[in-house]
């Protein structure tokens, strides 16, 4: 579990868990196990950043985890790294959850987000220790105010653009423009490649 | 939209920020625009690690479920995400997993014989619940066949189906659901694919959009099956072009 968040950030970690999921794949149990402890503590994270809710937080990185499992036959390397692959799952999932309430419980759910917007940042707040954490709060402040509430909304709160701009109180093209050049700005900041 | 506006949407793409539609007709654009796929897929790697950045200890329960559910699920085989041929174009398919057989099967018991049915003319009562039974009691025997395979399809119209076979027991069952109804007086009929000719598999109810039903013969080594729509009681070659085709499991 230690090692789970140098995942992704030391590129000399992921190997081993591309390695391991080639492994689940074949259907190796014990494979997946290891894949388990990799990416399970991101995983929840992603999904309760979004979801808040601790309980269905739980469940629903039990199915992202289940199907991480069920399709890793599927998984091709040479389309992304596996953590991203994996997170990029999570946080499909969360977000179709968010969404898939029903339509009281969705402007309950959306009021209290937009009640949130100035704690955009508490995500980010309590992870402190963590060099991954460090860099990824490092790089999100060289994004601009709007940059950042607009790209963190839409991450951790499951927004869809136009909800950023109802949230943000900004024009739709606006906030197309600002999650893109947010994201590029942050892109750069971590010296990320695909 | 335009394309320039397309083009602004790998941000918001890159985040899930998108409504189901946008996100169709964006990843339609982002397959002929190659920039495009590479500037998302970088955002996409770049949104993983705000993810990263999120993590949280899972309690040791979850572990422990997770390790569990997987030794009854089964996984998807390699690369054929679009494997079964549906009469649109190929999509996402999802093979059903033991714990969704399972559900096959407890949907089948619950049906008992109205999960099946067949265009017979007048039968005894007695006779068509006991044929009803035995049909049930094949149907579970293929999806809990050690040996069986399932191939799954969206079908078009909102429809998904799979197809679960057990070579051991030489049998399909097809299961179903969201069918639209078939027009009046016709009904689906299932045909095996042998090397591109068709044998009769037995029709669907008409009246049911959910469904589970054994194909009639034995699979014999068919590499497809088909789904026309014909004249109630069934053809004996297909008289339209099919519904859906899908390729048999191995």
């Amino acid at each position: 579990m230690k090692e789970a968040v140098d995942i992704g950030s030391n590129p000399s970690t992921e190997p081993d868990l591309q390695g391991l999921l080639g492994q689940v794949a074949l259907g190796d149990e014990e494979a997946f196990a290891g894949v388990y402890d990799a990416v399970a503590g991101p995983v929840l994270g992603v999904v309760r950043a979004v979801l808040r809710d601790h309980a269905q937080s739980e469940e629903v990185a039990q199915e992202v985890l289940v199907e991480v499992w069920r399709t890793a036959p599927r998984y091709r390397p040479d389309r992304g790294t596996a953590i991203n692959w994996i997170l990029t799952l999570a946080h499909r999932r969360a977000v179709d959850r968010v969404r898939s309430v029903d339509a009281a419980a969705a402007r309950d759910h959306r009021a209290a987000l937009l009640d949130r917007v100035p704690e955009y940042d508490e995500v980010a707040e309590h992870v402190e220790a963590r060099l991954e954490r460090e860099q990824v709060r490092r790089c999100l402040r060289t994004l601009t105010e709007i940059q950042r509430q607009a790209v963190t909304l839409a991450y951790y709160r499951g927004l869809t653009y136009r909800e950023v701009a109802e949230a943000l109180h900004l024009p739709l093209g606006t906030v197309k423009t600002r999650l893109r050049d947010g994201l590029i700005r942050l892109r750069d900041c971590l010296g990320v490649t695909a | 939209m335009t394309t320039i506006d397309l083009h602004r949407l790998t941000g918001a793409y890159a985040l899930h920020a998108l409504s189901d539609d946008e996100n169709v007709s964006f990843e339609r654009h982002l397959a002929r625009c190659e920039p495009c796929a590479q500037e998302a897929a970088e955002l996409r790697a770049t949104a993983a690690r705000l993810g990263l950045a999120a993590e949280t200890a899972p309690s040791p329960a979850l572990r422990e479920h997770v390790l569990r559910r997987i030794t009854t699920v089964r996984q998807e085989a390699p690369g054929t995400v679009g494997g079964p041929l549906s009469a649109r174009d190929g999509r996402r398919a999802r093979l059903l997993s033991r714990w969704a057989l399972a559900a096959c099967l407890a949907a089948v018991a619950a049906l008992g014989g109205t999960a099946v049915w067949e265009h017979r003319r007048a039968e005894d009562a007695g006779e068509r619940a006991h044929r009803a039974a035995g049909t049930a009691d094949e149907i579970a025997a293929v999806l809990a066949a050690p040996d069986a395979r399932t191939r799954a399809a969206e079908l078009g119209d909102g429809a998904t189906g799979a197809v679960v076979v057990s070579r051991e027991l030489d049998r399909a069952v097809f299961v179903v659901s969201g069918m639209t109804h078939p027009p009046g007086g016709k009904v689906y009929q299932l045909w095996f694919d042998d090397a591109g000719s068709m044998r009769p598999a037995g029709v669907m109810d008409p009246r049911r959009s959910d469904q589970v039903v054994l194909l009639r013969g034995a699979v014999d080594g068919a590499s497809g099956m088909g789904i026309t729509v014909e004249p109630v009681g069934g053809s004996r070659e297909p008289t339209s072009g099919p519904v859906a085709l899908m390729t048999l499991p191995a």
